[in-house]
């Protein structure tokens, strides 16, 4: 049962032809081609796919892309740019918070939601808010260090 | 001509015509220059970007980086000339791919000679140019002075450069470099080789436009699924596409045992992988139950043996030795992405994007997959998750090989959660039995029976057929013919005992072909297993003695070098010098504290851990409150990517020691996903993560991808002891191990 389905992604309009109950992700990655929500388990537990929803960070994997109308979708790519990065992308890169960097957009996209409704967390806050986003590489401790160095930045300006 | 497609440093798909950009010595239609020719590795652009072609991919601990900072400094050239081209088959030397910690620690050889040769050859010419003497000429930012005032360009000496130059390769695979007259600068005249220059990937991976193979779109491309047996060694009776119908363009390739779905929308090929009716024939052989694998291996008869011995370990053992035995469990890769591959058979040529840690291997693989010769082949290095090892990551290759020639078109195939954790390849379970003696506070004999499945049942180089899970199903055989095997001293530290005699032991796989309990490379072969088994015991001969763990451990290693490793851990760690266990605290929380060291070497790398743990005696939990790692890997050619690798390392070998453990049940393993095979996440995080790098100079720089993998383990075990008073000796150390072990005290 397809339907038109319009989308705003990254501050562009989009139509898609789909079912409705299709995951979200596979209408950003096949249908528009974008990038960086990535398929880590097809299941919400690792956070590769993460999107904004409006503020939110959601699950791209198991979020239906019918639910999705009607509201704005961020990608990475569309945090920020080379020209004018998202502090967490600065802080991230500045501190090698990745090895393969697989992973990378579910805890970006997880902190950027975090930072929205919390600018001034603490450590354990911000561990927990990460709390179920997957590092298979295991780079966690320099997530941290960019998660506190993103927030110290956004405070400042 | 045809179009190519291939990767640089800037992090940037370039597609160019032609096999390889202009550059001295290439014609822009010339075909790939021999591996014999410093073209092979280094080409200078007419505007001095230095492109470095090496099959040392970039897997995220920043190898790519430190070889430039090689090039640069070698040439006396800004790093940001320096341009890496990773992987491709086509326009990089075989040169083994990344594995076993080799890349840095043997592969600098072929970079520091070709890029010390360039520089010879560009200031012989400026020498001429100028008309000085070659010793009297410096060069700076890529320009040779014979004085402030009196100076050529290297840019304005290429000329020197045609023809290509050929210099024989010494050296094969991890060692192969080209034999060049120039000799390298002296280590200790480096100044960009040593610094924390940032990894060139960081930044893109960042803002999401770092190239991932998940993300190359060829046209009239193909999704592709394949679908896994229902148990170990199950066969195809029938297929049935009937449920297909409605899902789009879907559609099966069936090749024997293979099935596997197409379909132009991804979603579609989801949907039809889930969809087809497969009727499988019964597994080919019956598990042993979980709880019985020690017993299973200690059953079954040995099919490979090594030994490492001296002295006279039975008349040394005396009549009260130590005893114990030990497990370590299979574990599984489980890739942060569950593996792609796009593969595009043509007639004219194969073309496959993938992220594997060696390509020219896999160049060979898909061929025998394919039954077509090699040079048919080539692999573009796009990054996929990290491999660490020989991983579920190419079992999509040989997949979308096999789809893309019944289909005509290019096919990417993406696994799925389950594909990767419960059928990729799996790290070999351990057992081990130990004996020993101490006498004055020193190990007088050593006695270990290592026994395990084969480290190396698929090979760690992805060049054949039968080596594939899409290979097997295919009717190929897993040639299986190589060995391997976690050994004393090899996979673990190495003590000054007078008698030892440790036998390692290699058992059959549970079935040739078709196993999800199938064995392999994963990120340090054998050794945190036996690493854990090893250091342990030592543990265990220092509470017998009465001795302190460090202590104990620095009089019973005969290396200066070690004993200081040991000596920096314990500084850094505040270390409570005493005999483990026999101070117990506990917290507010009523959890027992401990702390614990172990100590391993890998090949030259020295690595000392010591952990805090909190252990809750009625739950069985343990947590890492700190962990302080001593790391000594010679010099330091980048301590940024060191600090990055060695801390990430740390964390994944938490979660392989408190967590991870393959489960299965009679048929086939029941670990599918993060539930199931559940990883460390946030709050394993210890609340100190110390990595102290022992810098040396004067000491050529060794491995660091794995060696700080290896005592975790043993070091959390021991600080376990520390806080219980009781050992735990099958890892991982879960609630349920350590219950048991507590239990089992007690009665």
């Amino acid at each position: 049962m397809t339907k038109t389905i319009s989308l705003r992604v990254d501050g562009k309009r989009h139509v898609v032809d789909a079912d409705p109950a299709m995951p979200l992700l596979y209408a950003l990655r096949d249908d528009l081609a974008l990038d960086n929500p990535r398929f880590g388990c097809g299941l919400a537990q690792c956070g590769a796919c993460t999107v904004l929803l409006d503020e939110t960070a959601i699950r791209s994997c198991v979020y239906p892309v019918g639910s999705a109308e009607g509201h704005a979708v961020t990608t990475l790519a569309g945090l920020g740019t080379a020209a004018q990065p998202h502090p967490l992308q600065t802080a991230f890169a500045d501190e090698q918070a990745m090895q393969c960097g697989y992973c990378l957009n579910g805890w970006i996209m997880t902190a950027a939601d975090l930072l929205h409704r919390n600018p001034d967390p603490t450590r354990a806050q911000i561990k927990d808010a990460l709390g179920d986003v997957v590092c298979r590489c295991g780079a966690h401790v320099a997530m941290i260090r960019a998660v506190e160095r993103a927030a110290k930045e956004m405070r400042a300006s | 001509m045809k179009r190519t497609l291939f990767l640089t440093g800037a992090a940037t798909l370039v597609v160019v015509a032609g096999a390889r950009p202009q550059g001295f010595a290439i014609a822009a239609d010339a075909p790939p220059p021999a591996e014999t020719s410093l073209g092979a590795w280094l080409r200078m652009l007419p505007d001095g970007t230095v492109e470095m072609y090496t099959d040392k991919v970039e897997m995220g601990m920043g190898v790519p980086t430190g070889f430039a900072q090689f090039v640069a400094d070698e040439l006396d050239v800004p790093l940001a000339r320096v341009r890496p081209i990773l992987g491709d088959t086509a326009t990089t030397v075989a040169a083994g791919g990344v594995g076993g910690s080799n890349s840095t620690y043997r592969g600098n050889a072929a970079i520091r000679n070709a890029a010390a040769e360039m520089r010879r050859i560009l200031v012989a010419a400026a020498a001429k140019q100028l008309d000085v003497a070659p010793e009297g000429l410096y060069v700076r930012e890529g320009v040779v002075h014979a004085s402030p005032a009196v100076s050529v360009p290297y840019t304005a000496l290429l000329a020197a450069l045609l023809p290509d130059p050929a210099f024989p390769l010494v050296g094969e695979g991890f060692t192969a470099a080209p034999k060049v007259p120039a000799t390298p600068k002296a280590w200790s005249a480096y100044t960009i080789v040593g610094e924390p220059v940032p990894r060139f990937d960081v930044r893109a991976k960042a803002l999401g436009t770092y190239p991932y193979v998940i993300n190359v779109r060829r046209p009239g491309m193909l999704h592709g699924r394949f679908v896994m047996p229902p148990a170990i060694g199950a066969t195809v009776v029938a297929v049935d596409d009937t449920p297909l119908r409605g899902i789009g363009d879907a559609r099966v390739v069936r090749v024997r045992d293979f099935v596997g779905v197409v379909a132009s929308r991804e979603w579609d090929a989801v949907r039809a992988a889930r969809a087809v009716r497969v009727t499988w024939s019964g597994p080919s052989t019956t598990l042993p139950a979980q709880a019985e694998l020690a017993a299973y291996m200690w059953a079954q008869p040995v099919v490979k043996t090594d030994a490492v011995k001296h002295g006279d370990v039975d008349a040394n053992l005396g009549s009260a030795p130590l005893t114990a035995a030990y497990t370590w469990p299979f574990q599984s890769h489980a890739n942060m992405g569950p593996g792609c591959t796009v593969v595009d058979v043509r007639a004219d040529g194969v073309t496959v994007w993938s992220g594997t840690q060696k390509t020219h291997a896999l160049k060979a693989g898909v061929a025998d997959v394919l039954g077509i010769p090699s040079d048919r082949v080539r692999v573009a290095w796009v990054s996929d998750a990290g491999s660490y090892g020989r991983s579920g990551l190419e079992e999509s290759a040989a997949a979308a090989a096999l789809l893309s020639r019944a289909t005509g078109k290019p096919v990417r195939v993406q696994s799925m959660r389950a594909d990767n954790t419960q059928w990729g390849n799996k790290a070999p379970a351990i057992v081990a039995r130990l004996r020993g003696t101490v006498s004055g506070g020193n190990i007088v004999a050593f006695e270990a029976t290592l026994r395990q499945f084969n480290g190396n049942e698929i090979v760690s180089h992805p060049d054949v057929a039968g080596s594939f899970l899409a290979g097997q199903m295919a009717g190929f055989d897993n040639p299986a013919i190589t060995y391997e095997f976690g050994q004393y001293g090899e996979a673990s530290g190495t003590y000054a005992i007078p008698h030892l005699r440790s036998t390692a032991e290699l058992i059959a796989p549970f079935a040739p072909r078709l196993s999800p309990l199938r064995t392999a490379h994963m990120r340090d072969p054998e050794g945190p297993g036996t690493t854990w088994v090893i250091e342990s015991f030592v543990d265990e001969l220092a509470a017998r003695a009465g001795a302190d763990a460090i202590a104990f451990r620095q009089k019973n290693l005969s290396n200066p070098r070690h004993v200081d490793v040991l000596a920096q851990a314990a500084a850094a760690a505040g270390w409570d010098t005493r005999p483990s266990a026999t101070r117990p605290h506990a917290n507010a929380r009523g959890e027992r504290l401990g702390r614990g060291v172990a100590f391993a070497t890998r090949g030259a790398t020295i690595v000392a851990t010591v952990v805090h743990v909190a252990v809750d005696p009625h739950t069985g939990r343990v947590r890492v409150e700190r962990i302080i790692c001593a790391h000594d890997c010679g010099f330091i050619v980048n301590p940024k990517s060191l600090q990055g690798t060695i801390e990430a390392n740390l964390i994944q070998s938490i979660s392989r020691s408190i967590y991870e453990e393959v489960t299965w049940n009679g048929t086939g393993v029941t670990s599918r996903d993060w539930v199931s095979y559940p990883v460390a996440h946030m709050a394993d995080v210890p609340d100190e993560v110390t990595v102290v790098m022992v810098h040396r100079p004067e000491v050529p720089p060794a491995g660091a991808g794995e060696p700080s993998s290896r005592p975790t383990a043993a070091a959390i075990g021991n600080a376990v002891f520390d806080a219980l008073g009781v050992r735990v000796r099958n890892a991982p150390l879960t609630p349920a191990n350590v219950l048991a072990a507590l239990h089992a005290e007690r009665a």
